[in-house]
């Protein structure tokens, strides 16, 4: 008998991002799960977040009563400051992004590959019309130190997520080094992926049988604490 | 000092805005310029070229026009833009449908070099290097040159006919400040474009009352100001009211 198989919720995969985060890092969040890392992270971490929209400092999601319409994340959700936030406009905002001040950047993704590239603006293959959403993940992923994925493991139906080769236009061809799932945490390293914890219940070679490319096992894998 | 026009209606600062021109509209959330848009959609100007973010979604119940208003009434020839398509395809939208069909264009950029673009176009600088988007589809056919062995795409400036802006507070001089991250892409946008005409939430007030040390924009880019009417619109649509900030002549 194994033991009852949970996978992460939005908000775990959320916390499991945070406790990775080290201290004093510069962190810029992207659009959907990863600006909920904001809400997870510990005084202690002494971490600073930074927004697309120019807003240097923001702490967790604004609750009822303390929101203001004008004080929003990059996912427009209102978002409360740190004493000592400071805001910029767009383009200083990218300025700071494209000199490489964030030690990571955290992004959601469709795919992501071996080699550190990942999909997260388009999901046509059909040959560019101009249309898709980029955002801000283009500039992001060619500057920041880091890029860490949290997106769920598989697709609805199924399918892997995480590839020897990316399916989708790419955002960038290189950069990922951690993917956060519902069922896993990965690290990108030399163009492997390498299982570093597992959701509770699922053993590696079921964490491998869901993913598209090898994984190798690290010699620390642990359960992902939740 | 030079004085931009303080107009008396939203309806009277876009008046004469012509058809075919290029307009910047600012906003990340809040700092859009809902109220010169609708006047604007009111007016009838089409054959726009539009530079935004994003090209909103669904038509606003309270009346307000945005980007997608336009589009979709077909009154916009090209948007350029952050996101040109709803980032889940199991969303709509009148752009995709359009652009499909043939009868709009549609120009995708990274977030960051469309803050760029617009800031070069402002100061001067006709085209810039990157190093976002290399590697992927958006840097096809674009000029590639390598700086100190890293590789960087070439982008160019925009510099438009117009600008619509968002400001917090302003003063006769055109002098402007915006609050918190309303800001966004308003002081870049209000440096990028030929006329610029600002929607202002606070009342209008003489030059000299706002520190010229704490002015974000100066006012010799401003050619018109106008004062948002208490019946305007004064929140950015995406929250529910209750939770809205507080009311804004109080600040």
């Amino acid at each position: 008998m194994t033991a009852a198989q949970r996978r992460l919720t939005r908000e775990l995969i959320a916390a499991t991002i945070a406790r990775r985060l080290e201290h004093g890092w510069l962190v810029n969040l992207g659009v959907g799960m990863p600006t909920l890392v904001s809400s997870y992270v510990h005084p202690e971490q002494d971490l600073t977040f930074t927004s697309e929209n120019g807003v240097i400092g923001y702490a967790g999601l604004a609750h009822d009563g303390e929101m203001d319409q004008d004080i929003v994340n990059a996912g427009v959700q209102p978002v409360t400051l740190h004493p000592g936030a400071a805001i910029v406009h767009h383009a200083d905002s990218f300025a700071l992004v494209r000199r490489g001040m964030n030690d990571v950047t955290v992004l959601g993704a469709y795919e992501v590959a071996t080699d550190g590239s990942f999909a997260n603006w388009r999901t046509s293959r059909e040959p560019f019309d101009q249309l898709g959403g980029i955002g801000g993940a283009m500039d992001l992923a060619a500057r920041c130190k880091q890029v860490w994925i949290a997106m769920d493991h598989t697709t609805r139906e199924g399918s892997p997520r995480l590839l020897e080769r990316c399916t989708l236009p790419v955002t960038a061809p290189k950069g990922v080094t951690l993917v956060v799932t519902d069922v896993a945490v990965i690290a990108v390293r030399d163009g492997r992926f390498v299982l570093e914890e597992h959701a509770p219940g699922f053993t590696a070679e079921e964490i491998q049988s869901m993913t598209g490319a090898p994984l190798e096992v690290s010699q620390t894998l642990r359960e992902i604490q939740i | 000092m030079r004085q931009p026009i303080v107009c008396a209606t939203m309806a009277e600062a876009v008046a004469d805005v012509p058809d075919d021109i290029t307009l910047l509209v600012p906003g990340f959330g809040p700092g859009m310029p809902f109220n010169l848009l609708t006047a604007l959609f009111e007016q009838g100007a089409k054959g726009l070229t539009t530079v935004s973010n994003g090209v909103g979604g669904a038509p606003a119940t309270d009346g307000r026009k945005g980007v997608g208003d336009f589009v979709a009434a077909g009154r916009v020839k090209k948007v350029i833009a952050a996101f040109t398509a709803p980032t889940h395809p199991s969303q709509g939208s009148v752009v995709v449908d359009m652009v499909r069909a043939g009868t709009l264009e549609a120009e995708l950029v990274p977030q960051g070099t469309l803050a760029e673009r617009v800031r070069a176009g402002g100061a001067g600088i006709p085209a810039f290097y990157t190093p976002a988007s290399v590697g992927t589809l958006l840097a096809e056919g674009k000029e590639h040159r390598e700086f100190d062995g890293e590789t960087y795409v070439m982008e160019r400036a925009i510099f438009a006919e117009y600008a619509f802006v968002r400001a917090w507070k302003a003063d006769t001089a055109g002098n402007l400040v915006f609050r918190m991250a309303a800001r966004n892409f308003n002081p870049v946008f209000a440096m990028g474009a030929e006329h610029v005409i600002v929607e202002v939430e606070q009342p209008i007030v003489p030059a000299g009352e706002i520190p010229p040390d704490q002015v974000h924009t100066p006012g010799i880019y401003i050619e018109r100001l106008v004062q948002i009417p208490p019946d305007g619109y004064f929140t950015s649509g995406r929250m529910p009211a209750t939770s809205a900030a507080p009311e804004r002549g109080s600040r």
